[in-house]
């Protein structure tokens, strides 16, 4: 069964009446548990789940102790292409925004990738806007090729693709897909993507399984939270994660719990804004329900907010970010205005402070002798 | 000539139906089901069935077990 | 509260399912089955003995209960079809534990010929109930294979050691959609309902009762001990963590103002 079917059966759930009805009484009974099931989950992203978020995050820092040890996985973002066709009215990138635009050459990739591996990383995510007649699949494979000698893993974060050409990146060496849903609240996703590839909610929310069944190493999947009831658009993810890690054992699945930031060109109102305590208390229900599913926070999140982060669930971090073509600022515009704006060298001496090694090189698929 | 009952030689007279051996061994045919050289032969098929020389049948029933 | 066990699209209404094996007096197999509550009673399927024609376990067993015949005896997997084949002949249905044992040491099961004969089995529409070790690995191919059920031990067979693969089934229930049926190991009611309590759906065991100095006071033991399991399970048992209130050491940030 896909998690599109998955989902369609939560169609008729009363998730508000579900949510304001749960009691101190019902979060402690799921604290006791041993394994947490989806009601389980929902239980604790209740209002009533709040009062107990220091139980929660001791058991989630042993929980993440116990299932990746004291190491923090550090990747950076590279954006290659800003062209985008789609219309998403929370993002900068949107056709209809007027901002600089830019798409490296092949050479220019290849130099982003050795000052990157030059500052120490070794796992690098590719990113593009959405527009297949500039970032076209043949692009992205070339831009693959051309790191893949200068670095570890490859991740990507680009259009939903199809099934054959995630064959294809797989192939020329990507290890990992991060697709975020922005919103499983499908009558919200129409309104947001109007026009454009993206509005095809179904092919985007397959995505996942697409890669999964060409053998990719790890999928993300994540939710943008400000856009819908982020309780649910939380639940939804964590049901998202844990359908993926049952139904395709061999892939590695981790989640992300971005928040919307400030960026240019838009005037969006964010409707459902998330403090820092609910985001910690998404985090941490997170953990409880999938012990052993990573979480990847970004440079949205402030640098002295990330290092709270780093003990109560939080496996991976970018590091020495820019959200501009080519960590060029001057050149094109940024997607997000980053937190975090620490180098990578800062970082490591940070999570050291906290007792925790910041982890650069963790698989390389080269090692295989049959790829 | 000879057949091979449950593993063990025997001699018949003539070819014979299997149901009649059977009933010569006090055997209700309810209660079993029996193998002609490896092809089960289901229960309605055993009066028509002519049991011939050098044939190996299995005659099993169920007993207890866990 | 509904709490059905469905296998194989059937209904099942107890959670013990019982061995016919190993009594001193057969006759006795009714009262159990009616003190233990069972559905489902386990038989073996064995050649003639021409000594005793007329013997027939069968006679014991009242009509409605579901037959599961098991393939012991089999090596392989292709003994294990041939003798599920024979058992559905006797038109007594079409479910089958598998077991294929070839290790006469331990009397393990060989998981690999378990999950081939599984698919076979499953293909020609035997609802299939395979007997193995504990493992994901397998327990997933065997879902593939188009098994009704999985049934891992809980220690060698006969043993009455308990549930000495605890953590391993454990995986099993958490990770496997399939009811998991805890065979084998079992020897005392405190076994089953640590088994029941797991979250297993049901549990097999045979020697435990057949071999008890009252076998019928033995039976509703076992019937007592697993619907205390089962209730515990779905009661949602209380753990030992306390709340720690007092001092806030990983979360005591959210409260602080940044400067």
């Amino acid at each position: 069964m896909p998690f599109m079917e998955l989902l369609d059966e939560y169609a008729d759930f009363d998730f508000h009446g579900f949510l304001a009805s749960v009691t101190a009484n019902q979060v402690e009974r799921v604290l006791a548990k041993s394994h947490l099931n989806a009601q389980d989950y929902l239980t604790l992203l209740a209002p009533a789940a709040a009062a107990y978020l220091e139980p929660m995050a001791q058991r989630a820092s042993a929980l993440t102790r116990q299932h990746f040890g004291n190491c923090i996985f550090i990747f950076t973002p590279l954006y290659i292409s800003n062209y985008c066709v789609n219309h998403c009215r929370y993002c900068s990138f949107a056709v209809d925004h007027h901002i600089h635009r830019r798409h490296l050459g092949l050479e220019e990739i290849e130099a982003e990738a050795l000052r990157i591996a030059g500052e120490g990383i070794r796992h690098l995510l590719v990113l593009t806007g959405e527009a297949r007649h500039k970032a076209s699949p043949e692009y992205i494979e070339a831009a693959i090729r051309i790191i893949r000698p200068h670095l570890s893993a490859i991740g990507i974060e680009v259009y939903a693709m199809t099934e054959e050409e995630y064959g294809r990146l797989i192939e020329a060496g990507v290890d990992s897909l991060t697709i975020y849903q922005e919103t499983y609240d499908r009558t919200l996703y129409a309104q947001l993507h109007e026009g454009g590839p993206k509005a095809d909610f179904a092919f985007r929310i397959d995505a996942p399984e697409r890669a999964c069944r060409r053998q990719i190493r790890g999928v993300a999947v994540g939710a943008l939270l400000g856009l819908a009831d982020p309780r649910i658009d939380s639940f939804f993810t964590g049901l998202h994660a844990h359908y993926l890690q049952q139904a395709f054992p061999a892939t590695e699945v981790s989640a992300s719990f971005p928040r919307m930031r400030p960026f240019e060109g838009g005037h969006f109102q964010v409707e459902h804004d998330v403090d820092d305590r609910l985001f910690v208390q998404f985090m941490l229900a997170f953990r409880l329900f999938l012990p052993r599913v990573g979480i990847t926070v970004s440079t949205r999140e402030r640098a002295s907010f990330r290092d709270h982060l780093v003990r109560l669930g939080v496996t991976r971090m970018s590091a020495g970010v820019s959200t501009a073509v080519g960590h060029d600022p001057e050149g094109s515009t940024a997607q997000f205005e980053i937190a975090d704006t620490r180098s990578v060298d800062q970082m490591r001496r940070d999570l050291a402070a906290f007792g925790y090694q910041a982890v650069m090189h963790d698989w390389n698929s080269r090692y295989l002798a049959v790829r | 000539m000879t057949i091979t009952l449950n593993g063990k030689s025997q001699i018949l007279d003539e070819s014979a139906e299997l149901l009649a051996i059977l009933h010569d061994r006090q055997v209700d045919p309810a209660h079993v089901v029996v193998e002609i050289n490896q092809s089960i032969i289901p229960r309605d098929a055993f009066a028509t069935t002519l049991v011939n020389d050098g044939d190996a049948i299995e005659i099993l029933r169920f007993v207890g077990g866990g | 509260m509904n709490d059905e066990l469905v296998i194989g699209g059937q209904v099942v209404r107890s959670r013990l399912i019982t061995g016919s094996g190993k009594y001193q007096d057969e006759s006795i197999i009714p009262q159990v089955l009616e003190a233990a509550g069972c559905d489902i009673i386990t038989v073996a399927l064995r050649r003639m003995d021409f000594d005793r024609p007329t013997e027939n376990i069968l006679r014991h067993v009242p009509k409605n209960k579901i037959l599961l015949p098991n393939t012991s005896g089999a090596r392989t997997a292709a003994e294990a079809v041939r003798l599920a084949r024979l058992a559905r002949a006797t038109g007594c249905g079409d479910w089958i534990k598998i077991e294929v044992i070839n290790d006469q040491k331990f009397l393990l099961p060989d998981n690999y010929e378990t999950i081939k004969a599984t698919e076979v089995l499953a293909a020609e529409g035997f609802v299939v109930l395979p007997y193995m070790c504990p493992d994901l690995g397998t327990a997933r191919r065997l879902v593939d294979a188009g098994a009704a059920a999985i049934m891992p031990l809980g220690a060698p067979i006969g043993t009455n050691r308990g549930i000495r693969t605890r953590d391993l089934i454990e995986i099993l229930i958490e990770e496997i959609a399939l009811p998991i049926i805890v065979d084998a190991g079992i020897g005392r009611p405190s076994h089953a309902t640590e088994a029941m309590e797991m979250g297993a759906a049901a549990v097999l065991l045979n020697t435990a009762i057949a071999t008890a100095d009252d076998p019928i006071a033995m039976a509703r033991a076992f019937r007592l001990a697993v619907e205390a399991g089962r209730l515990a399970y779905l009661g949602g048992m209380p753990g030992a963590s306390t709340f720690a209130r007092a001092s806030s050491p990983l979360t005591g940030f959210l409260d602080q103002t940044e400067a």
